[in-house]
């Protein structure tokens, strides 16, 4: 902490309050009234500079804490022989973690304390200022800065040779459009992503089945109150699960058929208080199904949105653009519940040629 | 068609579920019972839940239900405007709803929670078997489903599907709108989790027999079970409740650390 020795001199000048404009432009404006400078308070002694004791006390807790760092490590060490992981024992797990945990915390917080404590108590103590350097180049090194751009202009011919130029300005915005390209090559190949994202994998007919097995649910299976996870029946062993079933997936509820609200266009699209609907959010896409059978209300557990199932999957809350998409049902010869047909409108969140 | 290939089990009368309600006066209720109960206890002579249905029993939980239910749910279960009808709600309602507290209400509120049982479990097992003698319903579960000794694994998949959207993937609970929560599942009786996923109470939607079987609803008891006694490796679950708890913890704790050690790092040594 030596004295910068440097430019003390030419900050001088704004620290002598007398008005005079001496100081460089680069520097503020220092006004002949403002608050002086009080300087700094007088050097206080520490405790361990004074009392020889107090010294001998600190010296002791730096190497007592260097002393833990060491039983820290070796404590680590042993303890991944003494507490190995057994497989299928979950204690085991634990333990060999835990203290192997506290082993190089106390190796790493032993080092890290008793060092700042080290240089905190029984280091030399003793305040320095370091002038800061001026802003300000001097008027040579400018001089000297600006000729070496004219330099380089002149002999690069960068001002000079203007198509060279302008080519390469052209080239280094050209240079990423490929990266943007490559995000179309995300979408399957050969297939337009809006179609993609405007259907599913329902279809007139396709029975509703239980998540996960894809047995088929008989509409006398759903009881009043009742809720199930429905997938269609085709969908497990189908090419692309994955991707099949995040659009798929479908929530079928039964509500006394007078509690529902139906408009009378979509009244067929339910079955004696059998309502289905899409499980994902059309805000981001979360699944919704936090379905509570006596408000009727569906809570998406991401951002909050709330539907109402009796009142066509309306959004009563939260961020969600548009109600939940209804999957139209009927029921076939054998008494299943099956699609009508795909839904009638793409599932899930606004894309761009949705809004 | 659609009601009559309806299993018998899973027949539920329309109307039991109006909106959660129940009465402040339940507390008078509560008191005028006690010469009710005085009665009871004497002739109580029921062994388990599981016992078989006696005239004596059947009785025993009308006096019962009159003195402690009726306020609400009217005297012939036909319920009121402070509380749903209980007709076709079936044994395993009663034992859930008495069983863990539930009922009788305490206050008006959004949902009513778990609290000290009010009964003795012959005096559950009584209303239980009254109320499932006016009307068929789902009845308490048999023992050979609450062993928790299916298969874990199987249930919990079922639990992630069905259950876990409301209740917390590791069964710690959740919030739902306006008040209302899925409550934690830890500490649950396989009775009452069984009777639960059964009867659908409160706003929890039901899971009859056709869509968790008996052996399903095994299953996820045995999953359930199996996390709740199995040790939590990376160790202390802040309550599994995700990124909140830890978050919040972090904030608090971690970043509280920071600051203390920063403090402690520039301060003059004195």
């Amino acid at each position: 902490m030596a004295q910068d020795g440097t430019s003390g001199t030419e900050l001088a000048a704004a620290g002598d309050h007398d008005g005079a404009q001496t100081v460089s432009p680069g520097t503020a404006v220092v006004s002949s009234d403002a608050v002086r400078d009080p300087g700094l308070p007088p050097h206080r002694l520490r405790v361990t500079d004074t009392d020889p004791k107090k010294a001998k006390s600190a010296e002791r807790a730096v190497y007592t804490l260097f002393y833990l760092s060491l039983a820290g490590s070796i404590f680590a060490v042993a303890a991944y022989m003494a507490f190995p992981i057994v497989p299928e024992d979950l204690l085991s797990v634990r333990l060999n973690n835990m203290f192997i945990g506290i082993g190089m915390t106390l190796a790493l917080l032993g080092i890290g304390i008793g060092a700042v404590h080290w240089g905190k108590a029984l280091m030399a103590d003793h305040e320095a200022i370091d002038i800061r350097h001026p802003v300000r180049g001097t008027d040579e090194t400018r001089a000297r800065a600006v000729e070496i751009f004219d330099e380089a202009n002149q002999e690069s011919g960068f001002g000079r040779r203007s198509l060279i130029r302008n080519t390469l300005i052209g080239s280094l915005i050209a240079f990423p459009l490929p990266a943007i390209v490559l995000f179309r090559g995300l979408a399957p190949e050969g297939e337009d992503p809006v179609e993609l994202l405007s259907h599913t994998m329902w279809e007139a007919g396709t029975r509703l089945a239980r998540d996960p097995d894809g047995t088929p649910i008989k509409a006398s299976d759903v009881t009043i109150g009742s809720v199930f996870h429905v997938i269609p029946e085709n969908l497990p062993g189908s090419e692309h699960l994955l991707e099949e079933k995040t659009k798929a997936i479908v929530l079928l509820m039964r509500l006394k058929p007078e509690d529902l609200v139906e408009e009378e266009s979509r009244k067929d699209w339910s079955y004696n208080g059998i309502v289905a609907y899409s499980k994902v959010c059309t805000h981001v896409g979360c699944p919704v199904a936090l379905y509570e059978q006596q408000t009727h209300h569906l809570l998406c557990p991401c951002h909050q949105s709330q539907f109402d199932v009796a009142n066509h999957a309306a959004v009563i809350f939260g961020p969600a653009a548009r109600p939940l998409p209804q999957l139209p049902i009927a029921v076939d010869d054998e008494g299943y519940l099956v699609a009508q047909s795909d839904f009638l409108e793409p599932v899930g969140p606004s894309f761009w040629e949705r809004h | 068609m659609f009601r009559t290939s309806r299993k018998p089990r899973a027949v539920r009368k329309t109307g039991r579920r109006s909106p959660l309600a129940s009465v402040s006066l339940i507390a008078l209720g509560l008191l005028l019972s006690g010469g009710a109960y005085a009665l009871v206890s004497s002739s109580t002579a029921v062994a388990d839940t599981s016992a078989t249905t006696t005239q004596a029993t059947v009785e025993e939980g009308e006096k019962l239900f009159q003195a402690n239910c009726a306020t609400c749910h009217g005297l012939d279960l036909e319920g009121s405007d402070d509380g749903p009808s209980l007709v076709g709600v079936g044994s395993a309602a009663v034992d859930f709803q008495v069983g863990t507290g539930r009922m009788p209400l305490q206050a008006q509120a959004p949902q009513a929670p778990v609290k000290p049982v009010q009964f003795t479990e012959d005096q559950v097992n009584a209303l239980a078997q009254y109320v499932a003698s006016i009307a068929p319903g789902p009845s308490i579960p048999e023992d050979q489903y609450l062993d928790a000794e299916g298969d874990a694994a199987r249930g919990a998949e079922l639990f992630r599907v069905n259950c876990a959207m409301c209740h917390n993937v590791a069964g710690a609970g959740g919030a739902l709108t306006e008040g209302k929560y899925a409550p934690a599942l830890t500490g649950v009786t396989p009775t009452h989790i069984y009777e639960a996923m059964l009867t659908g109470p409160q706003n929890m939607p039901v899971f009859n027999d056709a869509n968790l079987t008996p052996e399903d609803k095994r299953d996820i008891i045995t999953a359930l079970k199996f996390q709740e006694n199995s040790t939590s490796v990376g160790g202390h679950p802040l309550g599994a409740l995700g990124p909140v708890a830890e978050g919040l913890f972090l904030w608090i704790a971690g970043m509280g650390i920071i600051v203390a050690l920063t403090v402690w790092i520039t301060a003059r040594s004195n």
